[in-house]
């Protein structure tokens, strides 16, 4: 296992202008799930983003398996209202696939997003995320604005074996962490 | 009013040089609403007046002064991204002083002057109507490759940042694109009406098209019939093209907006 490493994060320290988070050190493989708690205003969001590069790092080290493609799920939306983007068109921007979309979205895909609940909208940009093309997924705070049906059917996705993948995610509800992590790291405030 | 002109050979050139414009200008407008950098047009644009203005001064051509100027200011807005809309307003200020200025202290300018901000497209010749053609040769196919960075700058912006690539060249050649468009329909539409033709189209477009492919079509086939109209109500009331394709444009936004509220 310690061969097929897709990320090695050691010592770990990372910000914006000054350093808000860490330190951080843990190893990431294939087929684990990765979860990191700790306390609001700890910088779990911050050391995620440096992950990819989103923001400044400022000690430690990131080793990445050569050509590792990382797929990004960013809390918070931007305002969509008003942009004729339906469902399938935001699929296909990332590379997604809309195999096993639950039912209740499934049909709705020919929609425009303006047109979707904010459960269902949240759901497709996290499913949009997921399934794209990637060997490392970050998930932050991938429950948020989701309703109950959009949780389970997470909790259920999350559940199956991902054996090529590695997933990290951040996230303050407990439930989920626990029944999906197979491993937690805890970040310190 | 006579509408005998429409079918005088004259006006074919002009004619066709308007339409082929009228369907790319929104095209670009789409994504320049996306972006929430609409406003950039009407800074090309004025930028592009003052170009041509300044080249005819110098006895250049003034589709080239045009272009070049529309394309620095796309180059200026790529490199001052953080700026926003205060890069866009302080060129459509520096635009509008020097371009007024030109035309307040030379003669040749002021007849050209007027040209370009009341949209007398019927002086466009065969050069106009040959770059028009070349730039949708140039620019539908680059749009089409570049609609998916563009878009996904919209809805996922870390998408290619965190799969280690730069997103910014491609936001750059969009940049520039759009100026040189925006820049050859100002030289041959007029400032307001290149503008209407970006904005307008756009903005309705966005309302009814159940797609986002849908919203291109829509886009483009508003601004071609809005922009037929206009050539023929202004050509059959013999008024200058820019404000009548302006106005038309307004009431059709105003047409679909009741039309909408119903829905």
């Amino acid at each position: 296992m310690a061969d097929d490493f897709l990320l090695r994060v050691s010592g770990l320290v990372a910000g914006y202008a000054a350093p808000v988070a860490g330190p951080l050190s843990f190893a990431l493989h294939r087929g684990e799930i990765l979860g990191l708690a700790g306390p609001n205003g700890a910088g779990k969001s911050t050391l995620l983003k440096a992950l990819w590069g989103g923001v400044k790092v400022f000690e430690g080290q990131i080793e990445k398996v050569p050509d590792l493609q990382i797929s990004h799920q960013a809390q918070g939306f931007d305002d969509l209202r008003g942009v004729p983007l339906t469902g399938r068109e935001l699929l296909g921007l990332t590379g997604a696939s809309a195999d096993g979309l639950p039912s209740w979205l499934a049909e709705r895909l020919d929609r425009r997003l303006d047109r979707l609940s904010g459960g269902q909208l949240q759901f497709l940009r996290l499913w949009a995320c997921l399934t794209a093309p990637a060997d490392l997924i970050l998930l932050d705070e991938p429950t948020n604005n989701l309703d109950r049906a959009g949780v389970a059917y997470l909790i259920d996705w999350l559940g199956h074996a991902h054996s090529g993948q590695g997933i990290v995610i951040v996230s303050h509800d407990h439930g989920l962490i626990d029944e999906v992590c197979t491993r937690v790291v805890e970040v310190g405030a | 009013m006579s509408f005998d002109l429409l079918f005088d050979p004259l006006f074919r050139v002009p004619f066709f040089t308007g339409l082929l414009l009228a369907g790319l200008l929104p095209l670009l407008g789409m994504y320049l609403r996306l972006r929430n950098e609409w406003l950039a047009a009407l800074a090309f644009a004025q930028m592009a007046s003052a170009g041509a203005l300044l080249a005819m001064v110098f006895d250049w051509p003034m589709v080239a002064g045009g272009v070049l100027a529309a394309l620095l200011a796309a180059l200026l807005k790529g490199l001052a991204a953080r700026a926003g809309a205060n890069a866009y307003a302080l060129m459509m200020l520096l635009a509008w002083a020097g371009g007024v200025l030109l035309v307040a202290n030379h003669p040749l300018a002021e007849q050209a002057g007027h040209a370009l901000f009341d949209g007398q497209l019927y002086f466009t010749g065969e050069g106009h109507l040959a770059a028009a053609a070349l730039v949708c040769i140039v620019v539908l196919p680059l749009l089409a490759w570049l609609s998916r960075p563009l878009l996904l700058g919209r809805f996922f912006p870390a998408f290619y940042r965190a799969r280690g690539r730069d997103e910014r060249p491609r936001l750059m050649l969009f940049d520039l694109l759009a100026g040189l468009a925006v820049a050859l329909a100002t030289v041959s539409l007029g400032v307001m009406a290149a503008f209407a033709l970006v904005f307008v189209p756009p903005l309705i477009a966005y309302r009814f098209g159940s797609s986002w492919r849908a919203g291109l079509v829509w886009s483009a086939l508003i601004g071609m019939a809005g922009y037929t109209c206009a050539f023929v109500a202004s050509l059959g009331f013999d008024q200058p093209f820019g404000p009548v394709c302006a106005l038309l444009m307004v009431m059709l936004f105003v047409i679909s907006s009741v039309k909408y509220n119903r829905m």
